[in-house]
């Protein structure tokens, strides 16, 4: 193996429900101008870009060409990764390994204002025998969460409990948009989507953009005194259609957070990570995912989150930033995962920074309905 | 240095305008299991999937997912990279990138595209700015035609000289088994088609095909033990990016992302005269006009020369250099695959795998990939 990959650099902009001012280009000339100024890095210093975004959410054919003026990509090495932002971390991390590259400038962004997105995840569905039941993720979710919840006797106000807890601490988090104090019963007051989800319990569409940069070990000192390394990722995907998958699990989960760990050398990640960042599109992933991570066993996920384990002063923080819930845009929440946790590791994360000192942690992104893919990063400061 | 990734199989559909026995699933399918038939592997053998398409195209968001009954990507390390027409070098390219970061062994790449699904020219309309481009932009037709002109009028480029592009592409896609038009034409026949944009006629321009393609790329120890072929190993590989605007790029006359791409393979591949030392070019040519200014950009001719070029017969089967014996795009576009056949091509040459379109002896290939807005990937395989 070459050298190892550092994340030398972050940039995240405030995600808002709309963000009517800008163009996507001003989206992500935010992020990247504001990173390479942070930094102090050129941007003849970036050898190569890797972005994320989607052309369906964008309602832009080629999504990657509207912006490489604002990413600098003018004549340079680019490639758009179409999924989560976590997967474009992974894949930077990769062309930095390869040996051709020693930079690499990972970029995610979603305008979800501009689309009616239960139209545009309704296009994920197949045309011959899903799409005409009229379903998206969010009543993909419901069905998932049901599942979950019949299958160990979980009942609904567990899982209010877990989106309460999740939008209470994003108050404290000034880049997201839906925190503020939140009981079990607001939660349970809110608007009905699809049952058992209610309204703050499911991911709101908004607008936002986060950068990231990434350097080979020889060269990350040039740009940071605290590099964050990269040291597992795993990726693996699950079946298409719901039917054919046991929804109780998130089974793809499992398995890319073992390939992540056996690349870390990760035996027990209930106790050798330092702290989780989830990407929590719904209220029941917090509990089902610690599950399928293996933070806890089968069916524990409600106890995990009542026992205050899980909390931002608890023994192993799970989502201290307030996750997505918080309010985050597809693409950009997988990033932003790998951001939070790099601040948490940094002790850059302000309000939101954990009081343990965390060495070892962990991102995860998806897609897909009921996380279809999924993507496990292991990062630390050793 | 990177770690040696090199290709060890390829597959490819038949391809129609509208493929209409089988959906996407099935389609992409047929294009994995014969790579995995012509790699002797198993798909338990493959320990990452990689895919891309244009899903304006179909109108199928995350459309990886629901093909991973037919890329077998269940349970496997799966990405979906995509870029445009660029899309399937772009796959390619990520391939070479995971087996050379040590992570993976052996990778699926597939590109595929069924534009009878869809609209394409809506699809690609909405690729430009909807308050600066969108109402002028008219898909590529519309862009090559003006482009074309304008490479026409500043070189002399005569009408006759891209005819003989379409001649001798589609002469060549005779002898491709997968090639999607199969018909002899005429330099007579190009001109006196139905024109569709000053200076763009039918038989100038690319079809819209129904197909897919997938390669395998692997490790060498992989290589070695798993699979009788011998590789097509990547010697080079370069991606440039430009502008959004098209009224901001130079079109085809010195295509600048091309240029400096071709600038960076050659220096990796430590090609100097690549005329002489590449042995076969896969170009992916939208329409006739843009094979021959990609000649002057690639270095195979000076500025301005690539109607002599072509007039010269070098890029003809039995040339110095041949370009495009599949039949290349002009034959052949199922637009998310296009590029990705370009590099498949290019390694059944220098695998000697091309059957009777075999270029005698090729031990270099090149491909290009284009897309976006004037965007360049450049691969350049050797054989074993």
């Amino acid at each position: 193996m070459s050298e190892r990959v550092a994340i030398v650099g972050y940039y995240q902009s405030r995600c808002e429900p709309e963000k009517r001012e800008d163009h996507i280009t001003d989206l992500v000339y935010e992020v990247t101008s504001g990173l390479l100024n942070k930094i102090g890095m050129d941007i003849s210093e970036v050898d190569n870009i890797v972005s994320c975004s989607q052309d369906f959410l964008d309602g832009r054919t080629i999504s990657n060409r509207t912006i490489p003026e604002v990413e600098g990509a003018y004549l340079k090495s680019e490639a758009k990764v179409a999924g989560d932002g976590v997967q474009a971390v992974f894949y930077g991390m990769m062309r930095i390994l390869s040996g051709k590259y020693k930079t690499c400038l990972v970029v995610a962004h979603a305008k979800m204002s501009e689309g009616a997105q239960n139209v545009i995840a309704n296009a994920m569905f197949d045309p011959f025998f899903q799409r005409a039941l009229g379903l998206d993720e969010t009543i993909a979710g419901a069905m998932q969460a049901r599942v979950y919840l019949e299958r160990y006797g979980i009942s609904e106000e567990k899982m209010a409990l877990a989106a309460a807890k999740a939008l209470s601490q994003a108050e404290k988090n000034a880049l997201v948009f839906r925190g503020r104090k939140t009981t079990k019963e607001d939660v349970l007051n809110s608007r009905m989507l699809a049952s058992p989800l209610h309204e703050l319990e499911v991911f709101a569409p908004a607008d936002g953009a986060c950068a990231l940069m990434l350097a080979t070990e020889s060269v990350a000192k040039k740009w940071t005194s605290s590099p964050v390394w990269l040291k597992g990722a795993g990726v693996s995907m699950d079946r298409y259609y719901l039917g054919d998958r046991d929804l109780a699990e998130a089974r793809a989960l499992t398995e890319a957070a073992s390939k992540a760990y056996k690349m870390a050398d990760i035996i027990n990640p209930a106790s050798e990570i330092d702290l989780v960042e989830l990407s929590d599109y719904f209220s029941y992933q917090l509990l089902q995912y610690p599950e399928a991570l293996g933070l806890c066993g089968a069916g524990e996920g409600a106890s995990l989150i009542e026992s205050g384990k899980a909390d931002a002063d608890g023994e192993q923080p799970v989502n201290p930033s307030g996750g997505v819930l918080g309010g985050n845009p597809l693409c950009v929440s997988g990033l932003n995962r790998v951001i939070e946790a790099t601040k948490q590791i940094r002790r850059e994360a302000g309000k939101c920074q954990v009081r343990k000192q965390v060495k070892t942690a962990l991102a995860q992104g998806s897609y897909g309905p009921c996380g279809q893919n999924q993507c496990v990063m292991i990062l630390s400061a050793i | 240095m990177a770690r040696r990734a090199g290709i060890i199989g390829t597959g490819q559909t038949y391809h129609k305008s509208k493929r209409r026995d089988v959906n996407i699933v099935e389609l992409i399918y047929e294009a994995v299991s014969s790579c995995l038939k012509d790699a002797e592997l198993d798909i338990a053998d493959i320990d990452a999937v990689i895919i891309g398409n244009m899903e304006h195209f179909e109108g199928v968001y995350n459309a990886d997912l629901w093909a991973v009954d037919g890329t077998g990507a269940f349970g496997k390390h799966a990405i979906k990279i995509t870029t445009g027409g660029t899309t399937g070098a772009s796959v390619a390219h990520a391939g070479f990138y995971h087996i050379a970061s040590g992570m993976f062994e052996a990778v699926l790449c597939i590109g595929w595209e069924k534009q009878s699904d869809g609209d394409t020219t809506a699809g690609l309309i909405f690729q430009s700015d909807p308050l600066f481009e969108r109402a002028t932009m008219s898909g590529a037709i519309g862009t090559f035609a003006l482009a074309a002109s304008e490479y026409m009028n500043k070189f002399g480029i005569t009408e006759e000289q891209a005819a003989k592009v379409a001649v001798k592409n589609r002469g060549n896609a005779l002898k491709n088994p997968y090639a999607h038009l199969r018909k002899a034409i005429t330099v007579e026949d190009v001109l006196r088609s139905t024109p569709l944009a000053y200076p763009i006629k039918l038989l100038d321009m690319c079809p819209t095909s129904d197909g897919a393609c997938a390669i395998i790329v692997a490790s060498e120890e992989f290589a070695r033990k798993k699979s009788p072929n011998k590789p097509a190993w990547f010697k080079a590989l370069a991606t440039r990016h430009d502008q959004p605007f098209n009224s901001d790029l130079p079109l085809l006359i010195n295509m600048r992302s091309l240029q400096s791409a071709a600038k960076e393979a050659y220096a990796q591949a430590g090609i100097i005269n690549p005329l002489k030392e590449i042995d076969v070019a896969e170009i992916y040519e939208p329409c006739t006009f843009a094979e021959l200014s990609w000649y002057e950009a690639l270095g195979f001719c000076e500025l301005g020369g690539g109607g002599r070029l072509m007039d010269s017969g070098a890029t003809e089967m039995s040339g110095e250099l041949p370009v495009n014996p599949s039949g290349g795009v002009i034959s052949t576009n199922c637009i998310g695959a296009t590029a990705l056949i370009r590099v498949a091509e290019a390694a059944m040459q220098v695998m000697g795998k091309a059957g009777e379109h075999q270029v005698p002896g090729a031990k270099i290939a090149l491909a290009t990939g284009f897309g976006g807005s004037f965007w360049t990937e450049i691969t350049i395989l050797e054989g074993d």
